[in-house]
Formats: structure tokens, C-alpha cells, sequence
């Protein structure tokens, strides 16, 4: 095997179809990078999954006085002995993990701290604020069975799933990775297509030099490899570039809004993600390359 | 050498039989002419050979190998022992001749040690002594066919096929491309050239195998292009 012959071939025949390499390169570093975004989002969301899994509860809050809330009936708000009860109910459930108490007080402090909109914190008093029992569950998957099995319990308002509200944030997470995921399939397919015919402009640019080979007798791997190196290298040089955009892309867009999130992206995921676009990246040069020489360079 | 045993071709969508049922036989170190009409068959005799084509009945078995048993993976080898030459040179016309004779070379992946002792060697052979450095366009047309056959020999082959070598070089010029295939011949390579030049087979007196609508009609040692059978 020669291998200054091969790259030397290889650097011809890239020279002479500069156009379509150029097209190729560009695809498949578009096409990479919108699947490594799309792989990052998907990290992120699992990541974000679990840590909120942990975190997510139910809060039960309870009826006071003059409550408006449909459920506390008499306009009392729930005695003592209710609370005790409740409590006991609560704990009881199988599905329950761990119950905590957040008197008005605390709901008040909790309050201040998460919401920077500072203009209630000017009115708002301790009495104004709801207790609650703040439900840790076992799976949050049983969120609606313990949600229903205690909105029936005397002096209980309403229950909140915190969960739900996060899942409209999921929602928008999902939506935007499986955009990202079906344009970077459509540009693997175009990526596919152009590969196959810079090499087949390629064949057909040196069918002299090939109809020759095969003449004096050169092996299939020394006629197809110049053509597969130069689906290789057109893939690898998109893949550098969908690269540079993927580390941008962390560097100005996930971190950015890393300030809002609880968990970051971290460096190992994104040279993972890289790693693994990059050799899908070429993976498809190679088959695509391979696949029309079948059709077009006849050995 | 060649061995052909009741060889037919057909191709897909023609009723005429390229070949019908041909069977020939050609020992090592033999000088023929495959001649006939246009076709008549004799490039299918050729590439069936080369095994660019298969037959559709019948046996060949080329320097030793039963062609229908050879892998496709191994059609590359069988085709470094047979050296090929066509009416239109075929050359690289942005490699010089010494290039041009040491891509057949290159791309088998012979050492380069090797191929620069053997090339000027064959450049020589063929008469192109001083003109290594030429390219193809600043050669007459019978200095192209001389690179081409250079090309074909360079690695020893123990076949050389010349489909109308001298088709597009004047008859002067066909005499010395003639000493060239002589010359290889003596070598032990053999020879099988199909032409349509009456005159060069008149006056090289060797086998004449004559074909028409793909049947050969004629097998002659030491014969003449045009004589009655």
C-alpha cells in the first residue's frame, strides 16, 4: 500500500470538485451541529429530570379563615385537630416519602426569597400567607393518586403539583430538542445525497485514471479508497466545524442560561456529544461514499 | 496459455450471439491475430479474457485459472499477468511517460525502488530512449501507442492483448509498433492482437485466427489476412 499515492489522489480529486467538497463540509457541519444541539438539550433535560425528581413536591395547603377556597366549607380555616389528623393521613399513604409543616411564617420568608417582584413584600403579612404540608413523594409518578386521595380531607384548600408546573417548561425543552433532532435528519439525509454525488462526479472526473487501474490490475480498496478518503476527510472537516459551533453554542447558549437552571452542561457531555456527531459524521461519508461506487465505479 | 472450450456470449437484449459456441486454444509464447470483420466478436474475445465479461456457456481458463472459479476478488491479479494496449492509447495526459508507465506500477503498490529500475528499462525496450520526460500530447501518435504498450509490459505480464493497436497510426509508423509486440513476444510473453491491418498480418506470418458473426472460420498457423479458406 502506498499511502503517498492514495493522498495524493485524494488531494486531487478534493482540488478538482472544490464546489461540491465545500457543499459537502458545509451540510454535514450544519447537519452535526444541529444533532449535537439536539443531543445537548436532551442531556440537559435528563439532567434537569432527575434533579427535579428529587425536589419536586406536593404542597397541600390548608384552609384559613375566610379561606375562598370551595373545599373549606365552614370559613373557619382547620383546627388544630384537623392538622394532627391530616398529618396522620398524609404519612399513612404509601406513596409518601416525607411530610414537612410550612406555617405562615415560613411560606412568608420562601416567598420573598424565590420572587425578586418585590412590590408585595410592601403589604403582604404573615396572616395573608397559606400553611401547608409540603409532600415529598416516593415516585412522582403517584403525584395524582395522592392528589386525589387527600383533596377530599377536611380543611384542605387545595393541592398544588409542582411537578405540573415544571412540565410545561419539559414541554418547551422537548419541543425545541426534537426541531433541532428532525432538521439535523433532514441535513444527514442531504449530507448523504451530496456525499454520494461529489463522488460521483469524482469517478466520472477520473474515470481515465480508474478505467486504467483496473486495466493493469489494482485491487478494488486501491481504485474505491482515494474516493471513500475523500468522503472522510469532506465529513471530518464538517465535523471540526459542527465542533466549533457546538463549543459556541455551550459557551454563549447554555451557559447563559445556566444562571436559571440548577444543573449545567457539563464540558465532559459536550465532548461527548462531539465525539459521537463527529463519527456519525463519518460514518455516513464512508457508507454513503461506498454505496455509490458500488453503482457508479465498476470493478 | 488461453483456453477457450465451447465458449458462447450473448448480450442482454441482442439475439445474435457475440460468440457461438468458440473454442481455441493458445500456447504460451504464441504470436495471433485475431482479424475479422467489425462485429464479428473479436473485443469480446478479448474482454471475455480479461473477464470484463462473462460467458454464457462454456469453459475458460486463462495462464492457469479456470475464469467461471475466480473470485471477483482475485480478477485484480489475474489482470496483472495480462498486459493490455488499445487502438486509442488510453494514456494519462497529465502524467509524462515515465509517469505514465509507473502508475501501472503504483497503483499494484510496487516499491518505488522497483518500479525506478524497471521503468526505464521498458522505456528503452519500446524506443522511447530520452523521451521519459515528454508529455503525452508532445508525442506523435505512434510514440503514444509505444508509452501505451510500455504501460502494458512494464510488469512482466504473461498476456499481452492488443485490441487494433496500429488503428489510428499511419502503416509506416505500425511497422516499428509491429517490432515492439515482436519484440515482448520473444520475451515469452504471448501475443494476441486483433486488427483489421491486412498488411501488417501479411507480413508477420504468424497464427491468424479469423472470426465472423462470431464464429471463427478460420485457425491458421503462419497465415495471411485475406486468404480463402
Amino acid at each position: 500500500m502506498r499511502a503517498n499515492f492514495i493522498f495524493s489522489e485524494v488531494w486531487i480529486g478534493l482540488r478538482r470538485n472544490l464546489t461540491m467538497t465545500i457543499a459537502v463540509v458545509v451540510t454535514v457541519a450544519v447537519g452535526m451541529a444541529l444533532l449535537g444541539i439536539g443531543l445537548m438539550i436532551n442531556s440537559q433535560v435528563s439532567s434537569m429530570t432527575s434533579f427535579w425528581s428529587d425536589k419536586v413536591e406536593l404542597s397541600v395547603y390548608l384552609c384559613k379563615e375566610n379561606s375562598p377556597f370551595e373545599a373549606c366549607t365552614d370559613k373557619k380555616g382547620i383546627s388544630e385537630e384537623q392538622k394532627v389528623a391530616l398529618e396522620g393521613v398524609i404519612k399513612g399513604l404509601p406513596a409518601v416519602n416525607g411530610v414537612e409543616f410550612e406555617d405562615s411564617a415560613k411560606a412568608l420568608e420562601n416567598f420573598m426569597n424565590n420572587d425578586s417582584n418585590n412590590v408585595f413584600a410592601s403589604f403582604l403579612k404573615v396572616e395573608d400567607m397559606p400553611e401547608s404540608f409540603r409532600v415529598k413523594l416516593t415516585d412522582p409518578a403517584q403525584a395524582t393518586a395522592v392528589t386525589e386521595e387527600l383533596q377530599g380531607q377536611a380543611g384542605v384548600s387545595n393541592i398544588i403539583n409542582e411537578r405540573q408546573l415544571l412540565d410545561s417548561y419539559f414541554g418547551f425543552m422537548d419541543k425545541l430538542q426534537w426541531m433541532a433532532l428532525s432538521v439535523a435528519f433532514a441535513m444527514v439525509f442531504a449530507a448523504t445525497l451530496l456525499i454520494g454525488n461529489t463522488v460521483r462526479l469524482s469517478a466520472y472526473n477520473r474515470r481515465r485514471e480508474t478505467g486504467i487501474m483496473r486495466l493493469v490490475g489494482a485491487s478494488n480498496v486501491y481504485i474505491q479508497l482515494p474516493f471513500v478518503l475523500e468522503g472522510v476527510i469532506a465529513g471530518l472537516i464538517g465535523g471540526v466545524l459542527a465542533a466549533v459551533m457546538l463549543i459556541t453554542c455551550k459557551i454563549l447558549i447554555f451557559d447563559g442560561i445556566q444562571t436559571f437552571l440548577p444543573e449545567a452542561l457539563g464540558w465532559n457531555t459536550v465532548a461527548g456529544i462531539i465525539s459521537g456527531t463527529m463519527a456519525i459524521g463519518v460514518i455516513i461519508c464512508i457508507l454513503a461514499s461506498f454505496i455509490t461506487l458500488r453503482r457508479y465505479l465498476r470493478v | 496459455m488461453i483456453h477457450f472450450d465451447n465458449v458462447t456470449k450473448v448480450y442482454v437484449n441482442q439475439n445474435r450471439p457475440a460468440l457461438d459456441h468458440i473454442s481455441v486454444d493458445v500456447d504460451k509464447g504464441e504470436f495471433v491475430f485475431l482479424v475479422g470483420p467489425s462485429g464479428s466478436g473479436k473485443s469480446t474475445f478479448l474482454r471475455l479474457v480479461l473477464k470484463e465479461e462473462r460467458p454464457n456457456s462454456g469453459a475458460i481458463h486463462v495462464a492457469g485459472k479456470d475464469l467461471a472459479k475466480l473470485s471477483n476478488f482475485k480478477v485484480p491479479h489475474l489482470r496483472r499477468r495480462i498486459g493490455c494496449v488499445f487502438q486509442d492509447f488510453r494514456l494519462l495526459p497529465n502524467k509524462n511517460v515515465y509517469e505514465n508507465v509507473a502508475f501501472a506500477l503504483e497503483v499494484i503498490g510496487k516499491p518505488r525502488r522497483f518500479i525506478r529500475k524497471v521503468v526505464p528499462e521498458v522505456i528503452e525496450l519500446v524506443g522511447l530512449e530520452g523521451k521519459a520526460h515528454r508529455m503525452p500530447d508532445e508525442l506523435s501518435g505512434g510514440e503514444q501507442q509505444r508509452v501505451a504498450m510500455a504501460r502494458a509490459f512494464v510488469n512482466r505480464p504473461m498476456i499481452l492483448l492488443a485490441d487494433e493497436p496500429t488503428g489510428n497510426i499511419d502503416p509506416a509508423t505500425s511497422i516499428g509498433i509491429m517490432k515492439v509486440l515482436d519484440r515482448i513476444n520473444r520475451t515469452g510473453t504471448t501475443v494476441l492482437m486483433a486488427t483489421h491491418d491486412a498488411a501488417i498480418v501479411d507480413s508477420m506470418r504468424k497464427r491468424v485466427v479469423e472470426l465472423e458473426d462470431g464464429k471463427i472460420v478460420r485457425d491458421q498457423s503462419r497465415g495471411v489476412y485475406g486468404q480463402a479458406y
